[in-house]
């Protein structure tokens, strides 16, 4: 029982990191068409997430595997279920991949061009199809009582579904921005802090949106009716965002940008702890729910599990820590003429 | 076609396309490591201009066996889910230890290493380069236990309705995922050194950097010859325990339909699987399975027959693959021993040296066919013994993996093109002059 409650939490944790750390990578890859005038701010732009963003990806192995690892039925139910926005997904994700190391080894417009399409589509499909993913668990899909799911893509698009997809490529695109302003340098450093600054109210005002529209469509404040000193979460959240608009203005941007990491993992908790301990909700009938408690591995398996993950995880985010540390720097004309680089 | 056989043929096309960049990546990344360590130690200039023309493609290859690699952890969930819960227990948590114990390592320092150049000591570089292919290799590890423990179910008990674990150190220590570790690490070492030593012989065959081309060659060569041999004497043991885990596979890979005591080994036989017996036999020589096999030239080796019709798997493609695969496995031991006594006159010895280039290809289709005898032989069970392949698919629709599969046709098709071209391309113009400015 407290194996399954502490197994919720840590799957909660690895997907709210992976969104915390690939989150930029998307809202760059978004940004890029727009931002990025000039070659070199293009290289700028891609070679600021250049040594990072592969390991932040492995967030999404680590959160996919730890959800077969610990809930192997929540896993199967899912995934089988979100089939057309998962593979979408990692079609999207492959195309980024390759054109991270693609991109540079052909001088040419239309190459490079083809490359940067890449980058941008599969920077927003993910980031709009997590959001919709994720907006539809919080809400919960229709599942029998063999958890099979009769719905289709269609029916994932919801007004709901879609506004979790526009908050989460929004958040993105924010968290992206100030990331941007933090490691590029001249114009486009004050350009990325332009646009920081207006998508900070943007985003402000669809999270605000998303909170109404949860209250409407979901059941997800019932655990916050039942225990309002949850609601404290809320105000966090809200703290943390205005703290994010604080270091922006004074053009802090690591801080800036680590309040905005901090703002999408609180983000993330809101909706898991609405939906504890469910891990997917049904729409045909409550009992039908998928949850920690009747979709979680044996109790060996999570125990095995949890002392590989307390293990593991610290060191990974001590050499990840130690990464983020070595490329603090500004992106230089020098990187860029580096053979190596993107 | 209904959903099982599209996600059988959506889950080959993917790891067959996967496979094509893991091995390179396996062996490729011990080897830039070596040289690149041979740089810092020696400070010698060809050393470091080695590092980078081979890293530059052991780049190219490794961000594709990345981004085809998460499309596979997926699929058990899209694609499979009905296995996915059964065996989820033991299964998921091999691939979330590989992730949180490997591939993390390996990714997160593939950036330090690309982008590092500058901001850490050379020694340090070296070292990450060394991490990145040991980290390669743990994740071998992990995913190999995974697959032998459905090649071979140890350390669980059937219940609540699926397998769960009980013993996880027999899990681990699985005999049958060790041998196939060997077999699957070896081969991965052959591909990489006939890959170095084939793109080398291109550059010797034109005279062109012939220092930097025959270094790179005797690496690739010494590789290419230790993997040849262990991969062989490996295989031996592998095939017997096959025999002993997996009777109906080694009788499918040997084409034998009757249980026999001192089963024959045929040079050539033609199966039917509808006739249940070999439309062909040539060339029997008595004895020699059994020998193989059990170790004994007396012992009984189990027929299909033994096995009733709807639980042997396809006869042809399983024995064909094997031979295949066994045929490519010897022709590299002899032409890498043929490659080391020509090791100090490589430019005087044309013939050799296109033989090599016309050979980089054989490892990756020995690779390949050594998964089909694998996969395919295992059939009809996708944990052998345990749960059968048509029970384990997704409550899904054929025409959704139709389509899914189309476009995995299409993304792989257009990625290994551009993969393909950009490697040749690279190889083809060979190493940048020494002395580029971040070395100078």
């Amino acid at each position: 029982m407290d194996l399954q409650i502490t197994w919720f939490f840590l799957w909660a944790l690895l997907w709210a990191i992976f969104f915390m750390t690939d989150g930029y990578d998307f809202g760059i890859g978004t940004l890029l068409p727009f931002m990025g005038r000039t070659e070199t701010e293009k290289k700028v732009m891609i070679n600021s997430m250049g040594p990072l963003w592969d390991g932040n990806e492995v967030w999404l192995i680590t959160a996919g595997g730890v959800t077969f690892a610990a809930f192997p039925i929540l896993y199967a139910t899912m995934f089988s279920s979100f089939y057309a926005v998962m593979l979408l997904i990692l079609f999207g994700l492959i195309f980024r991949g390759a054109a991270f190391e693609f991109r540079h080894h052909v001088e040419d417009e239309g190459w490079r061009g083809f490359w940067d399409l890449c980058i941008f589509v599969g920077s927003v499909a993910p980031a709009v199809l997590f959001g919709v993913a994720f907006a539809n668990i919080f809400q919960g899909i229709p599942l029998d009582q063999n958890g099979v799911y009769h719905g289709n893509l269609f029916s994932l698009l919801s007004g709901y579904g879609l506004l979790g997809g526009i908050f989460f490529l929004v958040l993105f695109m924010e968290h992206g921005a100030i990331w941007l302003a933090l490691k590029a340098p001249g114009d486009l450093e004050k350009r990325a802090d332009l646009l920081a600054n207006g998508l900070w109210w943007l985003s402000l005002a669809v999270a605000l949106l998303f909170l109404i529209a949860t209250k409407l469509k979901t059941q997800l404040y019932a655990n916050y009716y039942a225990n309002p000193v949850l609601f404290l979460l809320i105000l966090l959240n809200l703290g943390l965002f205005i703290q994010t608009k604080i270091f922006l203005i004074r053009k802090s941007y690591f801080t800036a940008w680590l309040s905005s990491a901090l703002t999408i993992l609180c983000c993330m908790f809101f909706g898991f702890i609405g939906l504890f301990p469910k891990v997917l909700p049904s729409s045909i009938n409550p009992a039908y729910s998928l949850t920690a408690f009747n979709s979680s591995s044996s109790p060996l398996t999570l125990k095995i599990m949890l002392t590989v993950v307390l293990i593991f995880i610290p060191i990974i985010l001590a050499y990840q820590v130690w990464t983020y540390y070595l490329f603090k720097d500004k992106v230089t004309e020098a990187d860029l003429e580096m053979e190596e680089a993107y | 076609m209904d959903a099982v056989l599209l996600s059988r043929l959506q889950f080959a096309a993917a790891t067959m396309f996967h496979f094509l960049f893991v091995p390179l990546t396996l062996g490729l990344s011990f080897m830039v490591a070596y040289m690149e360590t041979k740089y810092v130690r020696t400070g010698d200039e060809t050393y470091l201009s080695m590092t980078k023309f081979w890293g530059k493609m052991f780049l190219i290859n490794f961000v594709l066996g990345v981004v085809t690699g998460i499309t596979l952890e997926f699929q058990f969930g899209t694609n499979w889910s009905r296995y996915s819960a059964y065996v989820g227990d033991i299964f998921g948590s091999l691939l979330a230890i590989e992730a949180t114990t490997s591939f993390f390592l390996e990714s997160t320092l593939i950036g330090v290493w690309i982008f590092g150049w500058n901001k850490i000591s050379k020694k340090a570089h070296a070292t990450v380069m060394w991490l990145i292919a040991a980290a390669g290799s743990m994740s071998a590890v992990w995913i190999i236990i995974a697959n032998g423990w459905m090649q071979h179910p140890v350390g669980f008990d059937i219940r609540n309705g699926r397998a769960e674990l009980v013993d996880f150190w027999a899990v681990v220590t699985n005999t049958f995922a060790l041998l196939q570790l060997v077999h699957v690490l070896a081969g991965a070492f052959v591909l990489s050194g006939f890959f170095v030593m084939g793109i080398s012989a291109y550059h010797l065959l034109k005279k062109q950097n012939v220092t930097f081309f025959t270094r790179s060659f005797k690496t690739g060569l010494v590789i290419g010859l230790i993997a040849s041999v262990v991969v062989a004497v490996e295989g031996d043991f592998h095939a017997s325990e096959v025999g002993k885990v997996q009777p109906a596979k080694l009788a499918a890979m040997e084409t034998l339909w009757e249980t026999t005591n001192r089963a024959p080994l045929y040079l050539f036989t033609w199966p039917s699987q509808k006739d249940e017996r070999n439309l062909i036999e040539i060339g029997a020589v008595p004895g020699m399975l059994s020998l193989l096999a059990r170790k004994n030239i007396d012992a009984e080796v189990r027929g299909l027959k033994d096995f009733p019709r709807d639980e042997r798997p396809p006869v042809l493609l399983t024995a064909y693959s094997f031979k295949g695969m066994v045929i490519l496995g010897m022709y590299f031991i002899l032409i890498t021993v043929i490659g080391f006594f020509l090791k100090d006159r490589l430019t005087e010895s044309p013939l050799f040296l296109k033989l090599m280039i016309v050979s980089i290809p054989l490892p990756y289709i020995a690779n390949q066919l050594g998964w089909v005898v694998a996969e395919v032989g295992r059939q009809p069970w996708i944990v052998y013994g345990l749960m059968k392949t048509s029970d384990a698919v997704s409550p899904i629709t054929a025409s959704q993996v139709g389509i899914s599969l189309t476009a995995f046709i299409l993304v792989y098709g257009v990625l290994g093109a551009i993969g393909f071209y950009l490697i040749t391309k690279i190889a083809v113009n060979g190493p940048e002059p020494v002395g580029s400015p971040e070395t100078a």
